[in-house]
């Protein structure tokens, strides 16, 4: 993977698509979101890292309401997140969302699990919905794949997969939670390839992530998360040449330490 | 060498395949390896051996080797230390029609050609049509089944009785062209009506189990999703009805829908006894199926549930498409279990005078023209033959669907 920042290459537009504004959120007790701050523009590529517990993978699944926020206002390509049901499905709809367990439906073909929100949520026609998701299969290189089911696929496979099923539905933005966390050392370059060319072709994405050498290669922008909070907010280059707080300084040198 | 001197490895990995060695199979070496591997097993196997050589002889020689095939009672009587199948062979319609009018059996004909038609059809791998067959079966079929079985006769009396009165009084009703349309089958069929105290034997049986069967899954999933419900009151509502139903015995909920159900209806209300004795039996069934359902609905991985909702799949259609076929597949033994329990408790409606196979079976023993010493253990062991055969039938189906829905390797 190339080492130098690439990212100049890749358009940023003005246009705010995520605006979080001083939110918080808790689990009972426990206040795991501290008055978090983010815009983020269409065209974006951001990556959060942190240590485990940090609280990063919270904040992405908060933007399309897996998890439910208590205060401050999450807004996403002009809807506001609330309780209103319609909000919700209409931003899901706009927000893909890829897993670290890859979250395929085991009982699905490889092309059902892509067809299955189009059609049911789109109201796309079958015929379409296949043409399109064979589309997106052949563009994470395993069209071969489609008629097999997950449970016979390797983890990499399977993870391009949940990107196909994803992109399928068309989003506006893309969000990654750890998407090669689970997998074996040889299968993450053939996750990460894709991933790097859907930033090529200008998804706005949001992913966690301990590779810190995509960070470096798609990013525009990386964040670093502690206990709840947003502590450092910088373009890789300074963020990894030029850490301003300790904890940030830690963080890097325990996991660039080998 | 010296002990700490490590060279390194370094292999060419052109191995070629070696075949797999030899396998110790036959049947010597089997019960060598099953029975017999151990002084405590020997003697285990040997006194279970002195069993089986104890008791199946003398079992397959009553009930078939030297037992009477042919002649009637006479023959019997001859010959009673041994299974009296003639018995059966005289009585097998009462056994399958109960009380039914004579005249009218052929309907029960149809409806049980009809049904065998239906459950080869699905049980039958590449079959096409299935999905229509099946909601044809489970939709269209027991409406069907009733109404050849009651008769039309009172339908029909009951459809002109409103039509007449709209007509009189001049009222407008918007469901007078329905009525008449459907009083044309009604007419066409023209079946006159049986009452449902003369339905039993193995038809009854079949009525009672297919109802509940049909009526006890839908309900139990909806019960089951009830229990898991995050509205309080719902999840509450359900876990009542279900502990309520599971807490009181099958006999008891048969008592109650005979004797006190009544009690509470107004006066001249007429609620059919066999209808409130299905209703029981399904009730009860889907308390049983409602817990089957959650425990499959429980090993769900929540990263279902949110691989679904982040591609903005509603509720509903989360559940249908995703997390139901996954959760049901997942409880297929505990279903068809429940489908066989459900069969045999069907026998349970004897004490409130239904007469199912056994109930029939057992009436039918008290015959004086068959007043034999073989007879009544010959009728138990025919009733004990036709449960076993549609219970294992049931088994033998649900290993097939497990079979065929099982798709590679979990993760």
């Amino acid at each position: 993977m190339q080492s130098q920042n690439n990212s100049s290459n890749m358009q940023v537009s003005d246009e705010v698509v995520i605006n979080i504004k001083d939110m918080n959120k808790w689990y009972g007790n426990f206040h795991v979101l501290k008055d978090i701050n983010l815009t983020v523009n269409r065209g974006e590529r951001i990556v959060v890292c942190g240590p485990s517990g940090s609280g990063k993978s919270t904040l992405i699944r908060c933007i399309n309401r897996l998890e439910v926020h208590q205060q401050g206002l999450i807004d996403v390509d002009g809807i506001e997140l609330t309780n209103d049901v319609k909000n919700i499905d209409a931003i899901r709809r706009e927000v893909g969302m890829v897993f670290q367990h890859f979250n395929l439906f085991p009982h699905l073909t490889v092309l059902e699990n892509c067809t299955l929100a189009p059609i049911w949520v789109k109201k796309m026609p079958k015929k379409e919905a296949e043409e399109v998701a064979m589309q997106y299969l052949e563009r994470v290189r395993i069209p071969e794949q489609a008629s097999k089911f997950p449970g016979q696929l390797s983890g990499g496979q399977q993870q391009r997969v949940a990107i196909a099923r994803s992109l399928c539905m068309s989003p506006k933005i893309m969000l990654f939670d750890e998407p090669t966390s689970a997998l074996d050392p040889e299968m993450i370059k053939e996750v990460l390839d894709v991933m790097i060319e859907l930033a090529k072709e200008g998804m706005t994405m949001i992913c966690v992530t301990h590779e810190m050498g995509f960070a470096k290669t798609v990013a525009n922008r990386v964040i670093f998360m502690d206990e709840g909070q947003i502590i450092e907010e910088n373009e890789p280059n300074e963020f990894f040449d030029n850490p301003q707080s300790d904890r940030t300084k830690l963080f890097l040198s325990q996991i660039l330490a080998h | 060498m010296a002990i700490n001197e490590y060279s390194g490895v370094v292999n060419a990995g052109d191995l070629p395949d070696k075949p797999a060695p030899m396998r110790t199979e036959g049947i010597v070496a089997w019960i060598r390896d099953n029975l017999f591997n151990g002084v405590f097993n020997s003697v285990l196997s040997l006194v279970a051996l002195a069993f089986l050589l104890y008791t199946i002889p003398p079992a397959l020689n009553w009930l078939v080797f030297s037992a009477n095939w042919t002649g009637g009672a006479d023959a019997c009587r001859a010959n009673p230390d041994a299974a009296c199948w003639p018995f059966v062979t005289a009585r097998w319609e009462q056994f399958l029609y109960g009380f039914y009018e004579k005249s009218e059996r052929w309907r029960i004909d149809i409806l049980l050609a009809i049904l065998a038609f239906g459950i080869v059809w699905l049980a039958i791998e590449k079959m096409p049509l299935k999905k229509y067959m099946a909601i044809f079966m489970l939709v269209i079929f027991p409406v069907l089944a009733f109404y050849m079985m009651f008769g039309t006769e009172s339908a029909l009396k009951g459809i002109d009785s409103t039509l007449a009165a709209h007509a009189a009084s001049g009222e407008f009703a918007p469901l007078d062209p329905l009525r008449k349309l459907l009083r044309i089958p009604f007419a066409a069929a023209d079946l006159k009506t049986v009452e449902t105290s003369q339905w039993g034997g193995f038809t009854l049986t079949l009525v009672i189990a297919l109802s509940g069967i049909v009526a006890s899954l839908p309900l139990g999933v909806l019960l089951a999703l009830g229990r898991r419900s995050k509205m309080k009151i719902i999840s509450l509502l359900s876990t009542i009805f279900i502990e309520f139903w599971r807490g009181i015995p099958l006999v008891a909920v048969l008592f109650m829908a005979t004797i006190m159900f009544p009690l509470f209806l107004p006066k001249g209300v007429h609620f059919d006894q066999l209808l409130r004795a299905v209703i029981g039996v399904a009730l009860f069934a889907s308390a049983y199926m409602a817990e089957v359902v959650r425990g499959g609905l429980q090993a769900i991985d929540k990263g279902q549930y949110e691989g679904s909702m982040a591609l903005g799949l509603p509720y509903t259609k989360m559940m249908r498409l995703i997390i139901m076929p996954q959760a049901l597949k997942i409880v297929i033994p505990g279903i068809v279990n429940t489908f066989i329990g459900l069969f045999k408790d069907t026998t349970l409606v004897l004490i409130i005078a239904l007469f199912d196979l056994l109930g029939i079976v057992q009436a039918s023993i008290a015959d004086p023209n068959w007043s034999i010493k073989s007879v009544p253990y010959t009728g138990y062991a025919f009733v004990a033959i036709v449960f076993w055969i549609c219970c294992y039938a049931m088994a033998i189906y649900s290993r097939r669907i497990e079979e065929k829905l099982h798709t590679g390797h979990k993760r």
